[in-house]
């Protein structure tokens, strides 16, 4: 008996495509799931009009590792360190909203100094990802050397995490009810480092893409999205900003003590590929800001709630 | 805004549809009769301003009936205001109208419920499988759905092992 086929086959996709298609008038391309800038997480299916695509059928789920259905056997501490393991951009944030998630229901405080910590590590974890959404992103327009510069820049932020964590990426650090351990000695000194290195080297990448006529041909009017679609199709964070809407999560409802920092929520109004670059820069900068000023006045006290109920004693 | 006002509007609007009021955590939402998911929710939109389907997902309750809740969460960009919908299905033939004609964004999230939970909804332009294989049989996310694991093998035991895998057979 041969072995059913891995992939959707093109009969069950049929539907999708425009009669232009299936006439020959446009040409249907197969990319992915093993293509260099899909990394194995998504298949499309692209239909072509010379060289713009004007549908893409995304077959995805390659990296679906059912974390929901393993959570179900475990206790919300067990469960924390599969949060890690979603997106490894993301370690920290996921972390983050787990936890807030669970103090959120069984009603639990957290300390000034757990909610300064998350707040700084949390923004640095917001540089990593951008860090690495501009290197990859450069990198597949073959600006090869930005994406070696923001990686070498990644590699500090996630020195910083295996200071506190013991690991660079799947951290588990952020604990219901606080963090897991107090911060270690040097922290302060290594952000505060990071902090006077990274606006140089954000102005070295700007140097590099914002006025360089390649970046500009392929960025701009590309992928336009307008606000009343980004709104229809549910899209949020840095895309939404870029068509206008100044929409943020940290300013609308603040958590872990947000609404105590001064930052402002940068926005474009093209809608396109290269406002939502001029976006996310700006949100680097802004994230430095955020993680200076809760570095200054960073509250000394407990790290992890003293409720027994929900936090573990300690060892020692 | 005035959140009790948009369940009150929703109860006279909706009448006996609107099944009871939830309030927990800070949040508030209707539990709703799954016919008029659609309508409910073109409410919200248009005449309350909550232009953001931030949530579409489900849960399931087995043994117990109904089985399913559908879980709604809409959001306003402009008043910063978060309201809940909450759908009872049964477990038998579960179905809910589609609400892809008012917020195009629940065509994957429904196709998702509809992978990992097995609830249909009626009128989906494409309800086919979004996360599993195609050829997939069963439904992960159902509780009654066993936690399915792989037997490890190391060196001393692998052959064993691997006779007992599925492939081996064909």
């Amino acid at each position: 008996m041969p072995a059913p086929p891995l992939e959707v086959s093109f009969n069950e996709l049929k539907h999708l495509v425009s009669s232009r298609a299936l006439e020959g008038d446009t040409l249907l391309l197969n990319m992915g799931p093993q293509h260099p800038s899909t990394h194995g997480v998504l298949r499309l299916l692209l239909e072509l009009e010379g060289e713009t695509v004007i549908n893409c059928i995304p077959d995805i789920g390659f990296l679906h590792t059912g974390i929901e259905k393993n959570m179900e056997v475990k206790n919300y501490l067990q469960a924390l360190v599969m949060t890690d393991r979603m997106d490894y951009l993301n370690n920290i944030g996921n972390n983050l909203v787990y936890c807030l998630a669970i103090e959120k229901l069984v009603d639990l405080d957290v300390p000034p100094r757990a909610q300064a910590v998350r707040v700084i590590l949390t923004e640095l974890q917001r540089i990593a990802s951008h860090l690495v959404w501009l290197g990859t992103s450069s990198l597949d327009l073959a600006a090869m050397s930005t994406f070696l510069y923001c990686f070498r820049e990644r590699e500090i932020i996630l020195d910083i995490f295996e200071m506190c964590s013991g690991q660079r990426m799947m951290t588990s650090y952020i604990r219901p009810g606080g963090i897991w351990r107090d911060l270690p000695d040097g922290f302060e000194e290594a952000v505060r480092q990071f902090l006077r290195l990274l606006p140089g080297r954000l102005r070295q990448y700007e140097a590099l893409l914002t006025k360089n006529p390649l970046f500009l041909d392929r960025t701009r009017k590309i992928g336009v999205l307008t606000a009343q679609e980004a709104l229809r199709l549910g899209v949020t964070g840095p895309m939404l900003r870029a068509t206008g809407i100044a929409f943020d999560l940290r300013k609308a409802q603040p958590y872990s003590g947000y609404d105590q920092y001064d930052f402002d929520v940068p926005t474009a109004t093209g809608g396109d590929t290269y406002d939502r670059y001029l976006v996310r820069m700006e949100e680097m900068r802004q994230s430095l800001r955020i993680i200076e000023q809760a570095l200054n006045r960073l509250p000394g006290g407990a790290f992890i709630s003293d409720n027994r109920k929900f936090v573990p004693p300690p060892r020692a | 805004m005035d959140l009790e006002a948009v369940v009150q509007d929703l109860q006279s609007e909706l009448g006996p549809a609107v099944l009871g009021v939830e309030r927990a955590c800070g949040e508030i939402g209707v539990l709703l009769a799954p016919q008029r998911v659609p309508a409910a929710a073109q409410r919200l939109q248009e005449r309350h301003g909550f232009d953001l389907l931030i949530a579409l997902t489900a849960v399931d309750y087995w043994p117990d009936e109904p089985r399913f809740a559908l879980v709604y969460k809409f959001y306003s960009t402009s008043a910063n205001a978060l309201f809940g919908l909450r759908i009872p299905v049964p477990g038998t033939a579960p179905e809910v109208p589609t609400l892809e004609n008012v917020f195009p964004n629940a065509n994957w999230h429904e196709r998702e419920v509809y992978d990992m939970f097995g609830v249909r909804f009626a009128g989906h332009s494409d309800l086919r499988r979004i996360l599993m294989p195609h050829d997939w049989e069963g439904h992960p996310l159902r509780k009654d759905y066993p936690l399915g694991y792989e037997e490890v093998q190391y060196t001393f035991n692998f052959d064993e092992i691997d006779r007992r895998k599925p492939y081996a057979t064909e």
